[in-house]
């Protein structure tokens, strides 16, 4: 046997209930350092309910989320963003009245200086080092030729990619992406996909959600499906396409 | 490391001069006196300072004439207590009305948007009661607090600097005098500083903190900023900023009252920024002289006045065109700058100085044809 797997997160026993509703149900999940796992699910099985736990956006109704050894139910936002989480949210969170390049920096900032700091005595066009950080990711997720452009004013596809640009200059341990090329054409789909090979090369453990299987088949090394708030199934790429219960709840039959 | 930019030097370059020059342009609209400059520094200092809250932050406060009030207070104390210095006092008023704003700050800012701007006006409407109330020792109440003959001023006493044997004494620089032009250059050199912070906070990775608050709190706290101790600094940083003016109001005529607190200061400053350009750096500067100039040259103006101005219209004319305008003039300056202000909120959201950007550009556009547009840089 080769080394024990790194559990780099674990969602142990988590329930969410939203009033009557049972969003999470009994979820068991466990990620593996510099793996890319993948979650699939129909409409309203709760796999965004499950990133906005890990993320402390709702604290669970029970059950606990471990990252490296360290609890983070409980745990603020940015507390948890400093431990090295960040995520691209199904909604585009992006500063609408900032300019692109800024957008991208800011994030820099927080990663370097932490949750607070008064740094007045510096320009942020004079932080070349972040400056060309984020213009070498403006160019990867193509947007470097808009960069002063205020960031309000991109398409949603654009909006998604320049959200990606900016949770990636935080080089986090964890990244979450829920839904990262929805409103995306072919062509730049394809481009994210080819961007998000790249930094698994990296060793960066990504946690994605996906209705495109183009994209979850192209970059999954692990999936887990989602149904009604349950993990009915979790597995290798190829062991997923042949679960029936998978194809029943979710495939509608047939993955091709 | 804190040198600026060339544009940024250019601006400041700019700004200096506009406000050191402010006794020859002012002097064709009537306003070149000290006393009324004076003014026009002084409130544009306040402006500058509410603008790093609500400009680059999107905090409103409604309450920001609780931290004029206490920098008179303050400044006037020291007068009383310590010495007739402008430079003790004036310290001292902005590093209490800082602490004063933390503990304002502290609680107002559990909540945001309308809540928080309320939360903000009931407190300095309590600070202008208790003024009258409970805080009499501290106010003297209606009267205002004044100097006294008698008033110990410890550090005075302690260099010997011989108390002035007629009436009342007057504050000093380092012992000289600061009445007429020396009052207000000692305003404008201030005015300038409090620009230059502001400039440096505008162009800073702190500045991009806040207005990322301003923009999207949610991407703020989800990526690593700890969004509470931001508002919090911009809070007292522009607190500061108002204890600064409060002081200088009182440094240029020493007393100090409770109506520097009521809800109409705290409005004018919302009102000077919103006309000049929220979240510019010229911006609220512009707004606080034009309420300024309104409020005392424009109340001024009479019939009389009118009557010789109009002089040249035939007679019949001239009375209706005088028995109109007289509606907007002297008492009816409120009218006007109410209506300027709609008219600006409706046809220049952005402001004075946004407004009039975009309109150069509209117009040198024009002239170049349809040429490129000029690529806009990084927001200023
Ligand atoms: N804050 C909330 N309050 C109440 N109900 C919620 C809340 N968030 C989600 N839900 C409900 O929980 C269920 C799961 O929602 P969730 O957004 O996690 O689904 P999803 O798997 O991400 O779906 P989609 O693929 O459409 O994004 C849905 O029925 C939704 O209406
Ligand atoms: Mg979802």
């Amino acid at each position: 046997m080769a080394t024990q797997p790194n559990i780099i997160l674990h969602a142990a026993d988590v329930h969410k209930n939203f009033g009557g509703l049972r969003a999470l149900s009994d979820i068991d999940l466990q990620i593996e350092e510099g793996k890319t796992h993948a979650i699939i699910g129909p409409n309203g099985a709760g796999k965004s309910t499950l990133l906005n736990v890990i993320i402390g956006r709702i604290p669970p109704s029970s059950g606990a989320v471990v990252f490296d050894g360290q609890v983070l139910t409980g745990k603020a936002p940015h507390e948890i963003n400093q431990l090295g989480i960040s995520r691209v949210f199904q909604t585009p969170e992006i500063f609408v009245d900032l300019p692109v390049l800024h957008n991208v920096m800011a994030p820099a900032f927080a990663r370097r200086d932490g949750a607070f700091r008064v740094n007045m005595l510096r320009s942020v066009d004079s932080e070349t080092e972040i400056r060309e950080e984020a213009e070498q990711l403006l160019q990867d997720v193509g947007l470097y030729a808009r960069r002063f452009d205020t960031s309000g004013a991109l398409s949603r596809g654009d909006k998604r990619r320049l959200e990606l640009a900016m949770c990636l200059i935080q080089r986090p341990r964890l990244l979450l992406l829920d839904e990262p090329t929805a409103g995306m054409s072919r062509h730049d789909t394809n481009t994210t996909i080819d961007l998000l090979k790249k930094i698994k090369s990296s060793g960066m453990t990504k946690v994605i959600i996906e209705h495109d299987m183009h994209v979850v088949f192209s970059l999954a090394d692990k999936i887990s499906v989602l149904a009604q708030g349950r993990i009915i199934a979790s597995g290798l790429p190829h062991q997923i396409k042949e679960d029936p219960r998978v194809q029943e709840a979710y495939l509608g039959g047939s993955v091709q | 490391m804190v040198s600026l930019s060339r544009t940024d030097l250019s601006k400041l370059a700019i700004f200096a001069a506009i406000v050191l020059t402010m006794p020859i342009w002012l002097a064709p609209f009537g306003a070149a006196y000290p006393g009324l400059m004076q003014k026009f520094a002084i409130y544009a200092i306040f402006a500058i300072g509410f603008n790093i809250l609500f400009g680059l932050t999107g905090y409103l406060s409604f309450g920001h004439a609780a931290f004029l009030g206490v920098g008179s207070y303050t400044t006037v104390w020291s007068f009383k207590l310590l010495t007739m210095d402008i430079l003790p006092a004036m310290a001292l008023a902005v590093v209490v009305t800082g602490i004063f704003a933390l503990v304002i700050g502290y609680f107002c800012l559990r909540r945001t948007g309308i809540y928080f701007s309320i939360l903000t006006l009931a407190f300095a409407q309590m600070c202008y009661s208790l003024a009258y109330s409970v805080l009499t020792p501290i106010t003297n109440g209606e009267t205002g607090l004044l100097l006294a003959k008698n008033d110990p001023r410890v550090l005075d006493a302690l260099f010997g600097a011989s108390a002035s044997t007629d009436g009342l004494p007057h504050p000093t620089l380092l012992g000289g005098s600061i009445s007429g032009y020396t009052g207000f250059y000692i305003c404008a050199v201030l005015l300038i500083v409090s620009f230059y912070i502001s400039q440096l906070i505008f162009r800073s990775p702190f500045g991009l903190a806040l207005r990322g608050i301003k923009s999207n709190q949610t991407r703020m706290s989800y990526t690593g900023f700890n969004t509470k101790p931001y508002t919090l600094a911009a809070f007292v940083i522009s607190g500061m900023f108002a204890g600064l003016a409060g002081a200088l109001l009182s440094v240029t005529d020493p007393l100090a009252g409770a109506e520097r607190m009521k809800w109409t200061e705290s409005g004018n400053v919302v009102l000077m920024t919103i006309l000049g350009g929220v979240g510019t750096l010229y911006g609220p500067v512009v707004g606080a002289w034009l309420i300024k100039y309104f409020e005392n040259i424009f109340s001024a103006i009479n019939t009389n006045i009118l009557h010789s101005f109009l002089s040249f219209l035939p007679d019949g004319l001239e009375q209706v065109v005088v028995a109109v305008l007289s509606k907007f003039v002297g008492e009816g300056w409120h009218l006007t700058l109410g209506l300027l202000f709609v008219l600006i909120v409706v046809f220049l959201p952005g402001g004075l100085v946004e407004g009039s950007q975009r309109l150069a550009r509209w117009l040198t556009g024009r002239l170049k044809g349809s040429g490129a547009q000029p690529h806009p840089h990084p927001a200023e």
